[in-house]
């Protein structure tokens, strides 16, 4: 898989190198065998310095790159069955958000997803990853179902943002999210949710309310998707990565700012270099907590959710020296 | 792409109106509607409602709260809480003249409005029966939810909750706020926790939609109400007309994505004009029980 994003331009020059030895094969003169290691260990070194120090925009375009897994991706690696589930029983089925009961290490999750396509035909199948309102009264009902019968719920996070035309205006796209938030944040059975690449705005949040939220090394969560942000303070989608970088969007800020709860690591270059290794580090991570938060008894584990939204904020006292931040 | 609904252009124009209205008794306004010109004393005399054509004005906080509850009963609660600039938001984008930076941004605010944020909470009685509420100020930042305005307002459903109250959250606003970036998004995550609370012990919840209720706001407790109520005219939606035209490349007609539309579509319970505004409310508190 070659390096194609802008940022990644040194190193795409010396995978090009790399290729041309590599494709001499047996035909290597041992100097030449010695060049092909450095330019290797090189090219190590150089990808974990720039992946280490990636801005915002730069972390969007990853989260954003054509060949990141998506969640049906993450599930074919992860889950030993599932079963997908259709429709939210009174206007349609949406394609954006895939859900359904799964087998994860043994035991059953119900998994509510954000999808994305991948070719043109799949995209437009998908709307683009953004749901409609019937997406996630969808979720409402495969939350509800998961009550029932007890099952943890495994949300992935990876969109754009709610649909915006008008008819899901029309359907109560407000209503929609609305009532997820509501319900998320009193249901009975663990839940935990991770950004596996974008995570913007409300529609995002409208199926995140979680006892944990996981974060994949390069991915973003912010309130608004860059270029909207930057539409509404008004200086244009243009300068996008502007918003990105003064909102501090990353993973990384996420769990610098207590809303993460852990930051799974992403192979050298991003998940889309190696889904199987992306995968097992995923499912590495939300087992462990899964186990962890069944052991705490449903009151504790409301308490506990309700006290972590609580906790979110920052604001200062008029009384105090206005400077003075105060985390509440 | 979601773009969260930003006030339209002619939403800016009539905020101008409005604020002009509010220093000013004497001036006269036109109105957005129907462009009669109105004298201010008789606009204030007529809870701020165009006499001609009936629209409404955007009323400030303090106005919508004189509005709505018995007179000298309003306690406020956390007048103190000051917002901060947690994200030190600073951007210099090439086409503007100077960078936007959040924490003049805020100097600038609290000195124009008088105000230390976009909501004023607390607890008040009506028709005799208390109620703890939060009212939200379009002239504060157009309404935009930061921390501040979530702890607030996820304070005063807490109070409900202790004194065991029925809630009353008046929205106007056009979203989260930008500049606390992701702490913004996460309080219609803990305003909602509160509510859902609220809502298992039985306590009621009323809901008015005042103009502009859209974006986070729009898609979190505005919409959770046991009862949502909305004034006439009102901008209603998760995305404003301007966001739909540019994602759609179609013309939303002016007006239309407004409070009759979501009643049309079933989102609402009913269009109340402001004059009846406080009898309806009292109604709903009279005849909702607080206790299971």
């Amino acid at each position: 898989m070659a390096y194609d994003l802008e940022f990644e331009k040194p190193l795409a020059e010396l995978e090009k190198k790399i290729n041309a030895l590599q494709r001499k094969g047996d035909r290597l003169k041992p100097d030449e065998q010695t060049q092909l290691r450095a330019l290797e260990n090189e090219l190590r070194t150089r990808t974990e310095e720039i992946y280490k120090n990636l801005t915002a925009w730069q972390t969007v375009q990853v989260a954003r790159h054509k060949d990141r897994p998506y969640s049906l991706d993450y599930i074919k690696f992860m889950c030993e069955d599932f079963f997908e589930l259709h429709g939210d029983r009174s206007y349609a089925d949406d394609h954006a958000i895939v859900a359904g009961p799964a087998t994860l290490d043994g035991q059953t999750v119900m998994l509510i997803c954000h999808q994305k396509g991948r070719d043109m035909k799949d995209k437009q199948f998908r709307n683009l990853g953004m749901p409609h309102p019937e997406g996630y009264r969808k979720a409402q009902r495969m939350m509800r179902q998961a009550e029932k019968f007890g099952m943890p719920i495994i949300t992935l996070i990876d969109t754009s943002g709610a649909s915006v035309a008008l008819p899901d205006e029309e359907r109560g796209q407000s209503e929609a999210i609305a009532s997820s938030l509501y319900l998320m944040s009193r249901l009975q059975v663990p839940i935990i949710a991770t950004v596996i690449g974008e995570g913007n705005s409300g529609g995002a949040l409208g199926i995140s309310i979680a006892d944990r939220i996981l974060m994949m090394e390069y991915s973003y969560y912010t309130v608004a998707a860059p270029e909207a942000a930057a539409d509404i303070l008004k200086f244009g989608g243009a300068h996008a990565a502007l918003a990105a970088e003064g909102q501090r969007i990353r993973a990384k800020d996420a769990l610098e700012f207590h809303i993460a709860d852990e930051l799974i690591p992403e192979p050298l270059g991003g998940a889309h270099r190696n889904y199987r290794q992306a995968a097992e580090a995923f499912k590495a991570v939300l087992t462990r907590h899964l186990a962890e938060l069944k052991q705490l008894p449903v009151e504790e584990l409301l308490e506990k959710r309700y006290q972590k939204f609580r906790n979110m904020g920052h604001f200062g006292r008029e009384t105090t020296t206005e400077t003075s931040q105060i985390q509440v | 792409m979601v773009k969260e609904a930003a006030a339209p252009s002619t939403e800016q124009a009539s905020s101008t109106v409005d604020r002009t209205l509010s220093a000013v008794g004497n001036i006269a306004v036109k109105c957005p509607k129907c462009r009669e010109i109105l004298y201010g004393r008789d606009l204030e005399k007529n809870q701020k409602v165009c006499p001609r054509c009936s629209h409404h004005f955007k009323l400030n906080a303090r106005e919508r709260i004189e509005l709505l509850v018995d007179e000298g009963s309003f306690v406020e609660l956390d007048a103190d809480l000051i917002p901060v600039d947690p994200l030190h938001f600073v951007v210099s984008p090439p086409n503007q003249a100077k960078s936007l930076d959040y924490a003049s941004k805020l100097v600038e605010e609290r000195k124009k409005t008088g105000q230390n944020e976009a909501v004023i909470s607390g607890r008040a009685t009506l028709d005799g029966k208390p109620f703890a509420l939060a009212v939200m100020d379009f002239f504060f930042m157009g309404g935009s939810m930061g921390s501040v305005v979530g702890e607030k307002i996820t304070r005063a459903i807490e109070l409900a909750i202790e004194h065991r109250m029925p809630m009353l959250i008046v929205s106007t606003s056009g979203g989260a706020r930008m500049q606390e970036g992701i702490f913004a998004l996460m309080q219609m995550a803990k305003i909602s926790a509160a509510l859902a609370k609220l809502g298992e012990l039985g306590l009621p919840y009323f809901s008015l939609l005042t103009d502009p209720t859209t974006g986070g706001v729009s898609a979190s407790f505005a919409f959770q109400g046991d009862v949502i109520l909305a004034e006439p005219g009102a901008l209603i939606c998760f995305t404003g007309p301007r966001v739909i035209e540019g994602f759609m490349h179609i013309k939303v007609p002016e007006n239309t994505i407004n409070s009759d539309f979501a009643l049309q579509h079933g989102m609402i319970d009913a269009v109340v004009h402001r004059r009846e505004l406080r009898q309806t409310l009292s109604r709903l508190l009279h005849m909702y029980p607080t206790s299971k």
